[in-house]
């Protein structure tokens, strides 16, 4: 905690104890000092990433002030659907599976070896639902009215739309409290860390048939645009391919964060767990391997299943091969011989790749391979303000995730009360 | 809003979101009405237009949009494009060039018997009246869900707005009520459209074809289409020459998500069985526990 603003004195029983709040103005007080920044503030990602934020913000008053009409965004009466939808919420999604597949190895099959990783993992999934999913207020028309589904006004209990809200209101809460015991040590409250710890299992089964349920409702949401999607693309197993690809979209996304927050943040991390590290790295490379083989298969036989194979001999059929072969099934034997060979580098290269046919294959649902009879020049392509808005909310959770890593028990050690049994 | 009020909304939301779909699958878009009311619509014989676009201009009329110029020398330019209704024109009339010479059809909701639009909103702002009439209400979040979900691609969406609104025809819901015509049948100087309850419409329809089997195709769009609509159309050629899609099936489009929403209710219910017996199964002895709470002690790590 280089360039740390505190006296030793301080510093000596908040790592043993944590603070103690005996008024409020102790706990304002914690809680201002907490806010500050620490270290140095001119780093070069710093300096990047604030101006991108910056405008993304003015950018995003624009845009409620304005609607999303041309210039704030490409999307018309053809492509109702773009960036914002897309990528920011439907990809982010995929990519925050991670935590229910990691809880479910960990909390249901309790296969302590990812232990070490769940609290990232989990505080990853929990801010890409709050900013990415939340990127959706800027995508809804009318977002005045969000809270519509949840206060009854009206429930369209039947609309798959409604699930996934729902899901996602119901989930976030379900990941918060399985991240909660972190905060609790943070604000080192321990009959309450206590008590939420208790509460972790239920989170975790909870939190996976939500996450079974919207991963693949995500999809379900296409099956109306039938008419619509490429047949090689549509198919009634929509959901399925959702679920199914959720689940090594959500690892490689582990794979990819935790070998950049492992150098970021190295100082936090014991050395038992940098060797151990490569352990997991290696897991999950062979669970990315085996799930895409499966989902490569899935690919293949429901276009047979469709009758769709008459449309691979066509521009759209060469893309189509373009995304299974180069983004599933390369990326699939990259991750089986990286784990074969312990090869960290393939490992994480296999884990990129695997990243970018997700966000194809999502892009490809709500904009690439819909209305995909429509000429090129009459395509939508989004507009340099989705751009940079969509850039200002990733690293706006960037910065977010990085104050808690700094604050929180998440990568360091939690402190020496709060290590008991859990399950 | 007390905490009674709150509590009773929320557990009832979350209820919904679980099992909903289990009591009542597919029910929220009525599939015909018990007290024997019939669906609404519109009978289009396309070879009966003459492409004046006064139903254009009437429909502006009533629903407050811009009035269209329909002098007919702006007629012949504005038809010499491909049109399609937009989110100021709830009504548009496109020319085409076919075997039989020039044919004019008006175009615009189709009232599907159950609609793809109304089944994807969360929050009922699309919704088909038991009158047959599909409306748009402004509890809408804005989603655009009913846009995707449409397979004649009718709701248009209010882009360049602040507060942006789903634009599309509601059949003139309002003057139903009050006893009055659409405003477009009410100007249409031919008999092209043709108003009444969709079995007097159909049997109107069937009654022309037989009554002039060279003059229509033996079809009617709309009677069978995704499951059939409250708009029919009759046309003298066959009706991808005038623009309509043949292959949307005839399955009615909500039943596409019906296969998903059954299975909801069985994995809230079978999943967090499953789990919590795998986890109960996989606990170990309290040997290997005493063991491996070592172990965590030893590396200080949880």
């Amino acid at each position: 905690m280089a360039g740390e603003k505190l006296n030793l004195v301080d510093v000596v029983p908040e790592k043993q104890e944590g603070p103690s709040f005996k008024r409020i103005s102790d706990f304002i007080d914690f809680i201002k000092k907490e806010l500050k920044p620490r270290g140095n503030i001119a780093t070069p990602f710093n300096l990047i990433s604030l101006p991108i934020m910056l405008l993304g913000y003015v950018l995003i008053v624009l845009r409620l002030a304005y609607g999303l009409g041309q210039p704030i965004t490409n999307l018309n009466q053809q492509y109702p659907w773009g960036l914002w939808i897309g990528f920011d919420v439907v990809t982010g999604v995929a990519f925050a599976g991670g935590a229910y597949v990691l809880c479910f190895i960990v909390y249901i099959l309790r296969v302590e070896k990812y232990h070490a990783i769940i609290r990232a993992t989990v505080l990853n999934g929990f801010l890409a639902y709050l900013f990415y999913a939340g990127a959706i207020v800027l995508d809804i028309g009318r977002w005045w009215n969000i809270y519509n589904p949840m206060i009854g006004n009206d429930f369209g209990v039947n609309a798959v739309m409604f699930l996934v809200a729902w899901h996602f209101f119901l989930y976030m809460l379900a990941e918060l409290v399985e991240f909660s015991p972190a905060i609790a040590e943070w604000l080192g409250l321990r009959r309450l860390r206590k008590i939420l710890g208790i509460m972790t299992l239920g989170a975790v089964v909870f939190g996976i048939t939500l996450s079974t349920l919207h991963q693949s409702g995500l999809g379900a949401l296409m099956m109306m645009a039938k008419s619509k999607i490429h047949p090689l693309w549509y198919t009634e197993f929509i959901p399925i391919l959702y679920f199914v690809s959720s689940i090594f979209a959500g690892l490689s996304m582990v794979i990819f964060e935790g070998s950049i927050t492992h150098k970021v943040f190295s100082y936090q991390v014991d050395a038992s767990h940098h060797e151990h590290y490569n352990d997991i790295l290696v897991g999950l490379a062979r669970i990315c391997s085996v799930a895409m083989f499966g989902y490569f298969f899935l690919k293949v036989l429901l276009v047979v299943h469709e009758h769709a194979v008459q449309y691979i001999n066509s521009p759209m059929g060469y893309w189509w091969l373009f995304e299974v072969i180069g983004f599933i099934l390369v990326p699939c034997f990259l991750f089986a011989s990286g784990a074969q060979q312990r090869n960290m580098a393939m490992i994480k290269f296999a884990a990129i790749i695997t990243m970018v046919g997700i966000i194809l294959n999502r892009l490809n649902y709500t904009f690439l391979a819909y209305n995909w009879y429509v000429p090129l020049s009459e395509k939508y392509w989004p507009s340099w303000i989705e751009l940079i808005i969509t850039a200002s909310i990733i690293l706006t959770e960037v910065w977010a995730f990085r104050w808690m890593v700094n604050r929180m028990p998440v990568l360091k050690a939690p402190p020496a009360w709060a290590v008991e049994k859990e399950h | 809003m007390d905490r009674r009020t709150f509590l009773k909304i929320f557990g009832s939301g979350v209820a919904g979101a679980t099992t909903g779909n289990l009591l009542s699958p597919g029910r929220s878009f009525a599939k015909g009405d018990l007290s024997g009311q019939e669906f609404n619509g519109i009978l289009v014989d396309t070879t009966r237009c003459i492409g004046c676009r006064r139903c254009e201009k009437a429909c502006a009329e009533v629903n407050g949009l811009p009035i269209p110029d329909i002098s007919e020398s702006k007629n012949e330019d504005v038809l010499k494009e491909p049109r399609n209704t937009s989110d100021t024109q709830y009504t548009v009339i496109t020319k085409y060039e076919t075997e039989k010479g020039t044919i004019f059809v008006p175009k615009r909701c189709m009232h599907c018997n159950q609609p793809g639009c109304a089944a994807a909103c969360l929050v009922k702002a699309m919704k088909k009246r038991p009158t047959g009439h599909v409306t748009w209400d402004s509890n809408c979040i804005g989603c655009r869900l009913c846009m995707i979900s449409c397979p004649f691609d009718i709701p248009k969406f209010e882009y360049n707005k602040a507060m942006p609104r789903i634009q599309k025809c509601n059949l003139c819901y309002e003057r139903f009520k009050k006893g009055e015509l659409p405003g477009c049948v009410e100007a249409c100087p031919t008999g092209a459209l043709m108003s009444g309850s969709r079995r007097q419409i159909l049997e109107e329809g069937k009654r022309r074809i037989s009554d002039n089997p060279d003059k229509y195709v033996d079809h009617i769009y709309g009677e069978y289409e995704v499951g059939g609509t409250s708009h029919l159309y009759l046309s003298a050629v066959p009706f991808e020459q005038i623009g309509f899609r043949k292959d949307l099936g005839t399955v009615a489009y909500p039943e596409y998500s019906t296969g998903f929403l059954f299975a909801v209710p069985f994995i809230f219910v079978l999943w967090p069985l499953a789990m919590l017996g795998i986890n109960r199964a996989t606990k170990k002895s309290k040997e290997d526990e005493g063991h491996h709470e070592e172990h965590h002690n030893e590396k200080g790590k949880h």
